[in-house]
């Protein structure tokens, strides 16, 4: 499903403030995968997703989604492969517009933009239903703009404009990080009921050893750009994992 | 009405096709965009050179549109394509149409008088109010279209219009051609309405959009329900009369500037300052009505 080969990527090249973060970097994620990617800050988890993103382009090496080689696509044209979802809950969403808006919006990913009225009545149903799933009422409210909404609103609803037109990849940069621990269990859940009902494969940074296990098949530890633990969830305990994780930031450090 | 207030009143119509322009940079697109200082009087000089080629004045106002559009994509080519910040991008236009403005008919200032022009078609006035309806239901309806729904989330968000596969400068492109074409076209209907073009027509015209979208913001605060459109044109309308009021209780015409500026400095003031002291005031009283409940 997603294949990087060979990656490297290095930040401020030919500079005193050169950084290398990726070099020869693998990694292969099977179709229906939830990946969790767990690291300290500046092991190279956000270069990675903007990296498959497009947000961020790499030195050299393969990035295959789908059998598809998508590291010399714009962001905009390997985004009908992706869907997004950010740790800033206004990056998924265009504020000053409804969540009727929004969610036409969505529905049109990928598709040719006209001078076509955007919203379509007949599709009203069909987003209060996918709003419904979420379970906060935003159904009942989709003219209000999406300014007003709560952070956890807003995330949960960039969420669901994300999986709506079931992307081949997802990626999930640390969307709960800005959250309330409460809030943030509510998307989390929510995260976790809408991978399962579009099967969609996942990738999800996440600082949470907790929610790495509960909601991943798969976890990944990145230090410095590698790869230094690569297991299934389930063969792992929160305290083993934590303690790993200790274990290495220390060797990092010295 | 006395004449004075009667000329404020059209001017203010004209200005709203210019506030109307601005609003889809400035606030649609979240861009400032300073070339109108050159682009506005470029509509006008574009008129002129039309009309007195002989072509009629419905379409040289039209053709002053699309050059208008052409001079926005040249601001959004400095953008867009070669990276110059849209500030620097928008004066360096500005001071390429000055000399262009110059060129085109080879003089700066041109006399309209003799010629057949749009106002000669009917009462200036409802002409005026006419266009502006117009114009503001052709806006407003685009707005609404799946295009101009890409150019307001471009301003918001241009990550979410990449990831619905969409390149975000194409529609900075489309809102400054279309911008720049508004505001070209207002200039063409101001040298008709004054009877002259003047290179000089441009000067201050970026404060007069931008007071008009603030009046029209401040007044309609709260009214969320209300057009952006029509806001931009209430407020162009009221910051003509507000200066045209302050000439009539004796003001000297060359106070004018200082005027207009003194008229953007209150509102913003108000909005910056009274605004927040009347929520406090506001929230306040909540706040006591909570802890009496």
């Amino acid at each position: 499903m997603l294949k990087i080969t060979n990656l490297d990527k290095t930040f401020n090249k030919g500079t005193d403030n050169e950084i290398q973060v990726f070099k020869n970097f693998n990694l292969e994620v099977k179709r229906n995968t939830c990946l969790a990617i767990i690291g300290s800050n500046g092991c190279g988890k956000s270069t990675l997703l903007n990296m498959i993103g497009g947000n961020l382009s790499s030195d050299s090496g393969s990035i295959k989604i789908s059998g598809v080689e998508v590291s010399n696509m714009s962001e905009e044209k390997r985004s009908k492969y992706l869907g997004r979802v950010y740790q800033d809950p206004s990056m998924g969403v265009s504020p000053s517009l409804s969540i009727l808006e929004n969610m036409s919006l969505a529905d049109k990913k990928g598709g040719s933009f006209s001078l076509r009225k955007l919203i379509n009545k007949n599709h009203l149903e069909k987003y209060r239903e996918l709003l419904k799933d979420l379970d906060l009422g935003l159904e009942n409210i989709m003219d209000t703009k999406v300014k007003f909404l709560s952070g956890g609103q807003r995330q949960s609803l960039s969420l669901v404009m994300s999986a709506m037109k079931h992307p081949d990849l997802l990626l999930l940069d640390e969307h709960t990080a800005a959250l309330d621990p409460k809030t943030s269990a509510v998307v989390m859940g929510k995260t976790e009921e809408l991978i399962d009902k579009f099967q969609m494969t996942t990738m999800m940074i996440s600082h949470n050893m907790r929610d790495a296990i509960e909601f991943s098949d798969r976890i990944i530890m990145l230090d410095k750009g590698e790869i230094v633990l690569d297991t299934r969830s389930q063969d792992i305990t929160e305290e083993e994992l934590h303690n790993i994780y200790r274990d290495k930031i220390k060797e990092s450090v010295a | 009405m006395n004449a004075l207030l009667m000329t404020s009143f059209e001017q203010g119509l004209i200005f709203s096709i210019l506030a109307m322009g601005v609003f889809i940079t400035n606030k649609i697109l979240k861009i400032a965009d300073l070339s109108v200082e050159g682009t506005f009087p470029f509509g006008a000089f574009i008129f002129a050179k039309f009309l007195l080629m002989g072509v009629s004045p419905i379409v040289s106002t039209l053709l002053a549109f699309l050059f208008g559009t052409l001079a926005g994509l040249m601001t959004a080519t400095f953008f867009t394509k070669l990276k110059i910040r849209p500030i620097l991008a928008g004066i360096l236009t500005m001071n390429i149409f000055y000399s262009i403005n110059l060129r085109l008919n080879g003089k700066s200032n041109i006399p309209l008088f003799n010629n057949d022009l749009i106002f000669d078609l009917g009462p200036k006035i409802a002409i005026l109010i006419g266009i502006i309806i117009f114009v503001k239901l052709l806006m407003d309806w685009f707005l609404k279209t799946e295009i101009g729904y890409l150019l307001i989330a471009t301003g918001d968000n241009e990550s979410l219009v990449k990831s619905l596969g969409k390149n975000s400068d194409n529609f900075k492109i489309l809102g400054l051609m279309l911008s720049n074409g508004l505001i070209a076209m207002s200039g063409a209907l101001m040298a008709q309405s004054q009877g002259f073009v003047d290179i000089t027509m441009g000067r201050s015209m970026i404060v007069v959009a931008l007071a008009s979208i603030i009046i029209g913001d401040t007044i309609f605060s709260k009214s969320e329900k209300l057009k952006p459109t029509t806001r931009a044109i209430i407020g162009a309308v009221l910051y003509k009369i507000i200066g045209g009021i302050a000439i009539d209780l004796g003001l000297e015409s060359t106070d004018l500037e200082a005027i207009n500026a003194i008229i953007v400095v209150l509102f913003l003031t108000y909005n910056n300052f009274f605004t927040d002291i009347l929520d406090k005031f506001k929230n306040k009283e909540g706040k006591t009505n909570v802890k009496n409940n």
